[in-house]
């Protein structure tokens, strides 16, 4: 690739918009050419298996004698088990939901949890959590596959070979009994937990001399000690993005990932609609390209190291009294200058966020710069910390190793993380980990860490378990379970009442013990009404004022060294999904890559270091080494390259072992998220990655419109004169009328933060199959809806665009005309109907389709394995090999609408029927609802002059269709 | 040049060839008759039960309304199957030691279900949802037959998807009203046409024909 000097940019030949998708399309290269005259990416359409012609015909012949003689049969005997004695509220065909809520990190988002007869087989947002407000994330989505998951652990083990709870209890109480407990240590992740909290503290009581380590791989230290820094204690930081007009990010991923994210996206895109001027402005300094970058106004790159220099020149500007004598000289420093005087335009009303990632330092500069905003109190909340106890993680686990090898921890149990694989790799924690005499691991998975343990414990799944958690404000959620242990597995509320010993040992009795005498009212009540609504009234962390007492100032910048980054990966986040198929799956947002991590470099890096896409190159750092493939990524800063955490897993399952490589080799305790120094050597080979990115490209043709604020108020056609215009309305056919309903839908691209919360819902609810690498690279994913990712402008600081592309619905349907068999044709409510049953898998459909939006069974995809057929939505056909299938529109729920707005004898009310995908995204970015309803949202969406037709211009009439893209930019950096 | 063939070979040819349609259309009436025929379709074949259960004596004899048992009917797709403990309602009482009541005396006893087997199955692509046909006013009789008249339960509709559509196209030819639904002796009135027309307007009746509201 030759696309990094300012000569190879003169031959580019971006759209007209002046998008590309890939480096490849921007540099013009022959492949991507001879690549976009294929009507499918190479080999997606071809049949590879090695049966000749006339082999191929005997089968056929013999297939189909062999098909028409089971017509012959008799229908099928079945039997209908009811129940013996029914459950109270359950009624046969109908699902019910419970509230719970989905963990990471140890903070939660509340849940609506759907169930078919006992089965979980959806995940939905719980509209009373603060968290959620109704939406979720991918994480949250795909966590019931984890459920299901076929490799999960199933038994107790001792040394590896099977036993039983009940032993492993008479062998740790034998151990303690009568101990104080030294020598006892309890090794868990962020605990929020208030039940846990408890019986934790009260082991302490117990076994005074034990000790407690909590250690997450995705630490939020950083975060941590800058509030030490600036508070001399810890404090939690809530934003209150709708009240913000300005916000700076410093690196922070704040609307995609950790704390309240999913909140944080609803709040700040309620301010980029037209609707609700004035829009706000987002000003994003990212070390690593973020999805909350990506939706800047203005973005700039930098190093990490060059972090703690922004944020000072931040503070200089912005009159923080530490930062009196700064003087900013970096390369940004105009672009720091128009962003600090937009900030002290809206005092009161901007907002900085740092980034979990970024130093202390910066964490720190963060709340002075919000304080000298007059910004406390009104977009940004203080409250008491929600962990348990906030400790210094990487201290603690640090002094807990130089425990073990010192050989004073007799004995560990380690509750649910896997830090043999997660740990940083200067500890050497595993070797460490064989001095402990007794070794007990609770895990999902008979992980890396369960194999270093004599006693491997099964963990009960978060559907399957009692527990409690609290949310990024402190509200507080009791987790109920939605099924009994498949396997028998312990919650980590259990095994910890098994070393307290007397006391309830049930999750539940625990949960219940706990909350009796901390609920108002009269607790049965109380407690009913908690677990129906999904969170306890009045546990939100009340604001606080806390004490400034700032201890750091400004120090002197480290030399400038090659850079590595750090990231939890943005689809398995730190290894603990790796063998969630749905996960692995999903495209990663920015690089749609599948199935792999890779390293990351900008296209300038790459080209000074002459590496290209797919190279294996072996990376150095303190003594340690992995062989990574290279993925060139346009934003990424220069001279640094990025690694996603939670790849190279060794024991995580079928699905994810072996594939990608452990970026925890080179993290170092004292240098989690970036560290200088790393070596990087060719070695020669390649690995083919699975990217999504190069299929169903579409050629120039504006697919994703931007316009300003500005330009829209000057001319409200700007929007619609930026692609061609639709053909006009001349048929030969009888115009179509949908009587009654008229089901379209609406995506304001404004709002897309191409996060993937959609594509994870569309597969839960849809029982969309994984298909695996070696299909992806051959272009057979199956997703119903994918995120279209663009960039436009020169590589190294692009635009980022992101497209959600489902079925558009079209009124003129390119696909129904061509189907031979009738398997595809309209509803009397406009919908493009796929009949399975019908299909006989000609796919002239999709070759027709304009949007490739059809994908096909090419092979059984759809998993007969028993527990993962307990997942499926029985609303929706399970396809087999040979059909087409594609976006619905959920009808499923249309029809389940329909049906109780019959009965009830009322008609469908707007917001009545969500789709799957609308359900889920956290920004609220789809409507869908009748446009035969002028007030429904969507009909309000489709009049706005941001609306258009994706290739409207073909005259299929999409009943899908997009809000342009809007930006607020800043006129003074406009101009320059 | 001798002739190859004896003349009488032009006859057998005739024979073939005629011969030909009618064992054609044979083979297409054999097929056919097969595909409609009881065998596979299940139409009028008693089906066995793990325990004799009579429709018949606990309709029409005992006067259980449909809805005793098959309680979801109205609110739900599937209109349910009694749990163990509905029969027990009764039979704690009757019939106390009968020993053919012995596997639901068990079930009751061990908490584990009985198998029934099923008799009215559908194709796994198909969904159909009892409680808006029995809203709109179809009968229970109209797809079930005379349930009331039988002792064990064989299927009196083949639920091809020609069966379905004959009503989902025409729904005023089967349409009967609200207060008549669970009515097993039902019989369409001499003006059906008329009375059934009034009530597809009346019950805001569509005919639904769109492939996805039964396939999804």
């Amino acid at each position: 690739m030759s696309n990094g000097s300012d000569t190879a940019h003169e031959s580019l030949h971006p759209n007209r918009l002046g998008q590309w998708r890939s480096l490849d399309e921007l540099a013009g290269t022959p492949e991507f050419e001879a690549l976009l005259q294929r009507e499918f990416p190479e080999r997606a359409a071809e049949w590879l298996d090695p049966v000749g012609r006339r082999a191929f015909l005997q089968l056929m012949g013999a297939s189909l004698a062999l098909a028409g003689l089971t017509s012959c049969s008799s229908p099928p005997s079945h039997t209908i088990v009811p129940y013996a004695k029914a459950p109270e509220d359950l009624v046969p065909g109908k699902p019910l939901f419970y509230a719970t809520a989905f963990a990471q990190g140890g903070i939660g988002t509340g849940l609506l949890v759907e169930s078919h007869m006992g089965r979980p087989t959806k995940i939905e947002g719980n509209p009373q959590h603060p968290a959620s407000l109704g939406a979720t994330d991918a994480f949250a989505q795909a966590s019931i596959l984890s459920l299901y998951d076929p490799d999960r652990s199933q038994t107790v083990t001792n040394g590896g070979q099977i036993t039983t709870w009940k032993a492993f209890v008479a062998a740790l109480t034998s151990r303690l009994a009568g101990s104080s407990g030294a020598g006892l240590c309890i090794l868990t992740e962020t605990v929020t937990s208030p039940t846990l909290a408890w019986q934790i503290r009260q082991l302490m009581a117990k076994y005074p001399q034990a000790t407690w380590v909590q250690y997450d791989a995705i630490s939020r230290d950083a975060v941590r000690q800058g509030s030490r820094l600036a508070f001399g204690e810890v404090i939690n930081t809530v934003y209150r993005v709708e009240r913000a007009e300005v916000v700076v990010t410093l690196g922070a991923e704040f609307l995609a990932a950790g704390p309240g994210h999913v909140r944080y996206a609803r709040d700040f895109f309620a301010r980029r609609r037209v609707e609700a001027a004035p829009l706000n402005r987002l000003y994003a300094v990212d070390s690593t390209p973020t999805l909350t970058g990506a939706m800047a106004d203005h973005r700039v790159t930098v190093r990490q190291q060059d972090m703690e220099a922004i944020a000072w020149a931040f503070a200089g500007a912005l009159g923080v009294p530490e930062a009196a004598a700064i003087s900013a000289s970096m390369p940004q420093a105009a672009w720091v200058a128009a962003a600090a005087r937009d900030l002290k335009a809206h005092q009161g009303a901007s907002l900085v966020v740092p980034g979990d990632e970024q130093p202390p330092i910066v964490h720190a500069l963060a709340h002075a710069i919000n304080r000298a905003l007059g910004n406390v109190g009104q977009t940004v909340i203080y409250t008491d910390p929600i962990e348990a106890d906030p400790a210094d993680q990487m201290a603690s686990l640090t002094a807990l190793v130089a425990n073990m090898r010192a050989g004073q921890v007799q004995t560990l149990l380690i509750l649910g993380s896997n830090p043999v694989y997660t740990a940083p790799a200067d500890l050497r924690f595993a070797e460490a980990l064989d001095k402990v005499p007794f070794r007990v691991h609770l895990s999902l998975e008979a992980d890396e860490t369960s194999a270093r343990c004599q006693w491997h414990l099964p963990e009960a799944h978060y559907l399957e378990a009692w527990g409690d958690v609290r949310a990024y404000d402190g509200t507080t959620t009791i987790q109920q379970p939605l099924i009994a242990p498949l396997y028998d597995g312990h919650s980590a509320h259990e095994l910890l009442a098994v070393l307290q010993g007397d006391g309830p040992q049930d999750g539940y009795d625990i949960m219940r013990a706990y909350w009796q005498t901390r609920l108002s009212g009269e607790f049965e009540r109380a407690w009913r009404t908690a677990l129906h609504d999904g969170v306890v009234g009045g546990t939100a962390l009340p604001p606080k004022t806390p004490g400034w007492k700032p201890s750091f100032a400004p120090a002197a910048q480290p030399a400038q060294v090659f850079e590595i980054i750090f990231r939890p990966d943005p689809t398995i986040w730190d290894g603990r999904f790796a063998n969630n198929g749905w996960l692995q799956e999903l495209p990663k947002p920015l690089t749609k890559l599948t199935w792999d991590n890779a390293a990351l470099f900008s296209p300038a890096t790459a080209e000074r270091l002459g590496l290209q896409n797919e190279d294996v190159i072996e990376l150095a750092l303190g003594g340690h080494s992995v062989q990574a493939p290279v993925w060139i990524l346009p934003g990424h800063p220069p001279d640094s390259v990025t690694v996603h955490l939670g790849y190279g897993r060794t024991r995580a399952g079928r699905a994810g072992s072996g594939i990608g490589f452990n970026a925890y080799l080179l993290r170092k305790s004292t240098a989690l998220w970036s560290a200088g120094g790393v070596e990087i050597k060719k070695t020669g080979r390649a690995l083919q990655l699975a990217s999504t990115q190069h299929h169903q490209t579409m050629q120039g043709r504006n697919p994703v419109r931007v316009g300003t604020v500005e330009e829209l108020k000057k001319d409200p056609h700007v929007i619609a004169e930026m692609g061609e215009a639709p053909a006009k309305d001349e048929t030969l056919y009888p115009p179509v009328t949908n009587e009654g309903y008229r089901w379209g839908m609406a995506i304001d691209l404004g709002a897309c933060l191409g996060c993937g919360a959609c594509v994870a819902a569309c597969q839960a609810e849809n029982n969309s199959p994984v298909v695996g690498k070696e299909q992806v690279l051959l272009g057979r994913e199956m997703h119903w809806i994918r995120v279209d990712r663009y960039y436009a402008g020169g590589p190294d600081a692009p635009e980022t665009l992101h497209q959600p592309l489902l079925c558009q619905q079209c009124e003129n349907a390119p696909c129904e005309p061509v189907c031979p068999v009738g398997a595809t044709v309209h509803s009397q409510e406009g919908l493009n109907d796929m009949v399975y049953n019908r299909c006989v898998g000609t796919r002239y459909c999709s070759n027709n389709c304009p949007y490739k939006v059809r994908h096909f069974n090419f092979l059984q995809y759809s998993s007969d394995q028993p527990t993962l057929r307990l997942l499926n939505n029985p609303n929706v056909t399970v396809r087999s090999r040979g059909v087409m299938e594609k976006c619905t529109y959920c009808v499923q729920r249309i029809n389940a609408a329909r049906i109780r707005s019959k009965e009830d004898g009322q008609p469908i009310k707007d917001g009545e029927v969500v789709t799957a995908c609308q359900g889920a995204c956290p920004s609220q970015a789809i409507a869908f609802g009748n446009l035969n309803d002028p007030v429904s949202k969507v009909s309000k969406w489709q009049a706005s002059a941001r609306n258009y037709g994706l290739l409207a211009e073909l005259n299929t009439r999409p009943r899908t269709t997009y809000l342009a893209r809007l930006r607020n930019p800043n006129p003074e950096l406009e101009k320059a | 040049m001798t002739q190859l063939f004896h003349r009488s070979t032009n006859t057998l040819a005739r024979v073939t060839l005629f011969g030909a349609v009618f064992l054609v259309a044979g083979i297409g009436w054999g097929v056919s008759a097969l595909l409609t025929s009881p065998y596979a379709s299940g139409v009028g074949v008693p089906v066995e039960q793990p325990v004799p259960f009579s429709h018949k004596h606990h309709v029409a004899d005992v006067g259980l309304d449909c809805r005793y048992c098959h309680t979801s009917v109205e609110r739900s797709s599937f209109a349910g199957i009694p749990p163990t403990k509905t029969c027990m309602n009764c039979h704690a009482q009757l019939f106390t030691d009968a020993p053919m009541l012995e596997p639901v005396r068990a079930s009751y006893r061990t908490g584990k279900p009985i198998p029934w087997a099923r008799v009215h199955t559908l194709a796994d692509f198909v969904y159909f949802d009892h409680s808006i046909h029995v809203k709109q006013g179809i009968g229970c009789s109209t797809c079930h037959g005379r349930v009331d008249q039988m002792a064990l339960i064989w299927r009196v509709n083949t639920l091809f998807m020609e069966w379905c559509l004959e009503c989902h196209r025409h729904p005023e030819r089967f349409v009967r009203p609200r207060s008549e639904v669970f009515n097993m002796a039902w019989e369409p009135p001499a003006d059906q046409a008329v009375v059934g027309a009034k009530l597809v307007t009346e019950y805001k009746i569509q005919t639904q024909t769109s492939c996805s509201i039964c396939h999804r």
